[in-house]
């Protein structure tokens, strides 16, 4: 992003557009969208610079009350769209919006593809694990055997964990937080528009209308401190109202586990590192969670650094253009010519 | 021995032999030899979708035609003077096409019992008697390129590989080419490996030699150049052509292109031309999908670039609802069909016509889009500047139908001037056009009915747009009635209002009773046709559309002053229909889908009966 070095004194207000915002009432995307528009003005980005991007869904309204530039697009396609604007335009900050069924059900292909190519987009992916536009149909997060209109008898399909999806397409950075909480909310917003390249932003979000409660465990003081794993680059790994749970290692094990930590010596805790090169250990951590929320980690899972795709394409185009001599049009000219011709008098 | 030199106004070649004999090298080869000596020339390559199909077998046939004269010429020639089979599966799948008399080279080392049984042949027909018609040349290829490169430090199988440049040494022996260009191009092509340079380069002029010397070819041909046009002329294929159409659209407007393409024959080859053009400001990127490839191309189209998509017939299908957001947010577009033998997966190898009603209709919802079609290889050079002046003046996608035809046909074309080419420059939004200061992101120019184009990092101008409709100038989410029915008509009025050339008629007689109308890459056998019935006395009228939507305006009073209307069209009727629908005239429809162009033959013959019955 390019450097800003004068304060353009933006508040969240500037980042509201005059449109009414027509979400049902109570729906967890209202606190999204106000985190967001609260947060921008951090960025010091002038507004015209930034364009959200979004596809099809309840989420994907989202670009219409932002007074930036946004593109309202095609259920799945936002994330082909926006490569192509932020290939072409690298002084712009692109943002994409998009739920459970727009990025992982219609949208799978571009949103994988766009994480392992590692574009430069933010990416939001409100979850609410079920279809909210459409009337309440199941999404690919929703549960095995949830009913819903059209699995009257419970669903047949196992669903994705979007963070083991993105990592499995080796994401760069690879996060989770939740509607409710501000504070992290945008903390993690922070740490993504502050990674070059594609950032991957899992909102747990709730559908008060279609999925009410679908989150309730990680936000209700009885059942919170014992469910929801908060990650903190370079601390131990504990939760629990009084850090009585932790996650460790185990010799010969693949993946995490959760113990109590009276039972280990601080050493075994494992130290949350987001910088790990290997993706395996961030899978690991997407893989805690258990199918009723417990051990849910919020947070930043993975920031690491590779080129990015723009920058990439960007450098063949200037190696390329600093190697061409003339005019655009003797360039042209010269190429019209090249190779076998032959002139008639 | 001195040999017989004998004038020829035109002759049509084809080499044939396996997918991996080189044929389409050699084709090509000799194609450029012919093209430095100024005979107009036409080409048609024919070859398998399978890459190395089973050697010897007659899927795995590939082949490549060229047609030179002494005059301007249309076509690739419906019928080869010369047949070069390498292997009897080449002999067996091409000789249905030849007339009697004509010359057959054969590679009598690849007519083993086997490889005759490969093909269905229980004796050989070199020695059946079943060739008669035809004058044969038995020649022993690859034992005779073997033996020229005994002395060399090539394998066996390198040696034997370069038969093709054998044969191509005998051909352009005959036919009294010049091989310079050859010489020079194999020294390039196998710059990092010498050895294949001398063994290529023995191979070729071991054949000539052959020629020169052998009793089997007492004749040696020539052909005149042709008059043509003065100036600078270079041999291209359509794709080729539509590739630099595109660089030019770049130039012409200063804007950056951007592409996206996902792999499809036959439409790779511009991806691959494209990517080697950079230092113009162009980005090729090679999509996960053809979806993806339509949106990137519409996202940076949306931050100001030329975007572009090339494709083929099911890659338009998954585009559509792409192209309808572009139909909504009125952006500029460049979709390039090239189009293939259908339905689905079909013929990808071979051509036709019959997308046109996807690219007029393929869309749910009231989608217009401007369509255009180039006639010839050189003329996709030309379309694709059209197409990109549409997008940019009419903030609309433009459909390019190509097809397979021209894509890999090539023809000499006369190299333009940078500076004659149309000017596409554009003006972004830069300032807020509403009333009240505000910025109507819907707000149209009177005569283009165009919206403004403005693109992300113009302050003040910050607005939201989509696939849901806008209402009109403010383009905020309306679900008014009259309000659709509005914007419906304007999306219509927009497509309507592209300024169109008309439609020139050739009518030399001036009292033709017949019109043919064509459009796209049927120019050449309509037009062969048609000089070949005046040739012979029968007066007829011929029109050619580029511009399939909109129509030009002349179109209906063209149609009027004919008491008969005859479209051929490799598909089965698709503008006929169209041309039916939208002026009431009794359209004759002329169809043929083999995956194969028309024969100026069999369209002279049709018309010949169109015209004595008119």
């Amino acid at each position: 992003m390019p450097e800003q070095p004068i304060s353009l004194k933006l508040t969240a207000k500037d980042f509201k557009s005059d449109q009414e915002v027509r979400w049902c009432p109570g729906c967890g995307d209202y606190a999204i969208l106000a985190a967001v528009q609260n947060f921008m003005p951090e960025l010091n980005i002038p507004r015209e610079r930034i364009v959200f991007v979004s596809g099809i869904g309840c989420s994907s309204r989202f670009p219409y009350y932002m007074n930036t530039y946004g593109i309202h697009s095609i259920h799945g396609r936002a994330p082909a769209i926006a490569t192509g604007l932020s290939v072409s335009r690298p002084d712009l900050s692109v943002w994409v919006v998009t739920g459970d069924g727009d990025a992982l059900s219609i949208g799978g292909n571009h949103l994988i593809h766009a994480l392992r190519r590692n574009v430069n987009l933010k990416i939001l992916l409100f979850n609410n694990r079920i279809y909210g536009l459409t009337k309440g149909q199941y999404s690919p997060t929703s549960e095995l055997g949830k009913i819903t209109k059209s699995t009257p008898v419970g669903s047949a399909d196992s669903p994705f964990n979007p963070l083991s999806l993105a990592l499995g397409a080796e994401a760069t950075f690879v996060a989770r937080t939740m509607d409710s909480d501000r504070r992290h909310l945008q903390s993690v917003l922070r740490a993504a528009a502050e990674h070059d390249g594609s950032a991957f932003v899992e909102i747990y979000q709730n559908c008060n209308i279609f999925n009410d409660g679908a989150f309730d465990q990680l936000k209700e003081p009885a059942t919170r401190d014992d469910y929801l794993i908060r990650l903190e680059h370079g601390q131990p790994i504990t939760f629990g109202k009084d850090g009585q749970f932790c996650v460790v290692h185990p010799p010969g094990a693949f993946g995490l586990e959760v113990r109590e930590t009276a039972g280990v010596s601080p050493e075994e805790i494992v130290v949350h590192d987001a910088t790990v090169t290997d993706p395996a250990y961030a899978f690991a951590l997407s893989r805690l969670a258990e199918a009723d929320l417990r051990h849910t980690p919020m947070g930043v899972f993975r920031s690491v650094r590779r080129p990015s795709y723009d920058s990439i394409i960007n450098e063949q185009l200037s190696t390329a253009r600093a190697k061409a001599n003339g005019a655009p049009e003797e360039q042209l000219a010269g190429l019209l010519t090249a190779g076998d011709t032959w002139t008639i008098m | 021995m001195t040999k017989q030199v004998r004038q020829l106004d035109r002759v049509v070649i084809r080499f044939a032999g396996d997918s991996g004999d080189g044929m389409q090298l050699t084709g090509d080869r000799f194609t450029s030899e012919t093209a430095q000596l100024g005979n107009d020339i036409s080409t048609l390559p024919n070859f398998p979708a399978e890459i190395r199909a089973p050697a010897g077998t007659l899927p795995g046939v590939s082949s490549f035609q060229v047609h030179f004269a002494d005059y301007d010429i249309l076509t690739p020639g419906d019928a080869p003077n010369v047949l070069v089979a390498m292997n009897p599966a080449a002999l067996k799948a091409n000789l249905g096409d030849l007339p009697r008399g004509a010359d057959i080279i054969v590679n009598t080392d690849e007519f083993t019992r086997r490889n005759l049984a490969k093909v269905g042949y229980t004796a050989s027909p070199l020695e059946d008697g079943s060739l008669e018609a035809y004058s044969v040349h038995p020649v022993a290829l690859t034992t005779m390129t073997i033996r020229a490169l005994s002395e060399q430090e090539v394998s066996k199988k390198d040696a034997e590989r370069a038969k093709n440049m054998f044969a191509l040494g005998l051909l352009s022996w005959m036919y009294s080419r010049s091989y310079e260009s050859t010489l020079a191009f194999l020294e390039r092509k196998f710059a990092a490996r010498p050895e294949l340079v001398l063994a290529n380069i023995t191979a070729f002029k071991a054949g000539w030699n052959f020629g020169e010397t052998t009793e089997d070819f007492s004749v040696r041909y020539e052909v005149k150049p042709a008059k043509m046009k003065p100036g600078t002329y270079r041999n291209i294929t359509g794709n080729a052509a539509l590739a630099l159409g595109i660089v030019a659209a770049g130039v012409r407007s200063k804007l950056p292109v951007f592409l996206g393409a996902y792999p499809i024959t036959p439409a790779s080859d511009i991806l691959h031309e494209l990517s080697k053009h950079k230092r113009f400001g162009i980005t090729t990127m090679q999509a996960e999908d053809e979806i993806a490839a339509v949106g990137a191309a519409l996202g940076a189209a949306y931050g100001g670039a030329l975007g572009i998509t090339t494709t083929s017939g099911p890659g338009v299908a998954l585009k559509g609802e792409t192209i309808s957001l572009a139909v909504a947010l009125e952006l500029p577009l460049v979709i390039v069909d090239v189009q293939r033998a259908g339905p689905s997966t079909g013929m990808p190898t071979k051509t036709e016509q019959a997308d046109l009603n996807m690219a007029l209709f393929g869309r749910h919802g009231e989608a217009p889009v401007a369509v255009i079609a180039p006639r010839s290889p050189s003329d996709c050079f030309f379309a694709a500047l059209e197409a990109a002046r549409i997008a940019l003046t009419h903030r609309t996608p433009v459909i390019l139908l190509s097809d397979n035809y021209v894509a890999n046909g090539s023809e000499p074309w006369l190299l333009p001037e940078v500076a004659d080419l149309p000017d596409l420059s554009v003006q972004f939004a830069a300032e807020p056009n509403g009333p009240q200061g505000q910025f109507l992101p819907y707000l149209r120019d009177p005569e283009t009915l165009a919206r403004p184009w403005a693109i992300p990092g113009t302050p003040g101008l910050e607005h939201r747009i989509g696939g849901l409709e806008k209402a009109d100038k403010t383009g905020d989410i309306s679900y008014d009635p009259q309000n659709h029915d509005f914007m419906v008509r304007t999306r219509a009025a927009r497509i309507d209002a592209i300024s169109v050339p008309d439609v020139e008629v050739e009518d030399p007689d001036g009292d033709a009773r017949v019109l043919v109308l064509g459009w796209g890459s049927t120019y050449g056998p309509i037009g062969a046709a048609c000089r070949g019935l005046r040739q012979r006395g029968l007066t007829l009228a011929q029109a050619h559309l580029r511009h399939l939507n909109p129509l030009p305006a002349n179109l209906g009073e063209v149609l009027s002053r004919y008491d008969r209307v005859v479209i051929p069209e490799m598909n089965l009727g698709q503008l006929a229909h169209v041309i039916r629908a939208r002026y009431l005239v009794d359209a004759v429809p002329y169809n043929k889908v083999r995956g194969l162009p028309f024969t100026a033959a069999e369209l002279e013959q049709m018309l010949e009966d169109v015209v004595k019955n008119a």
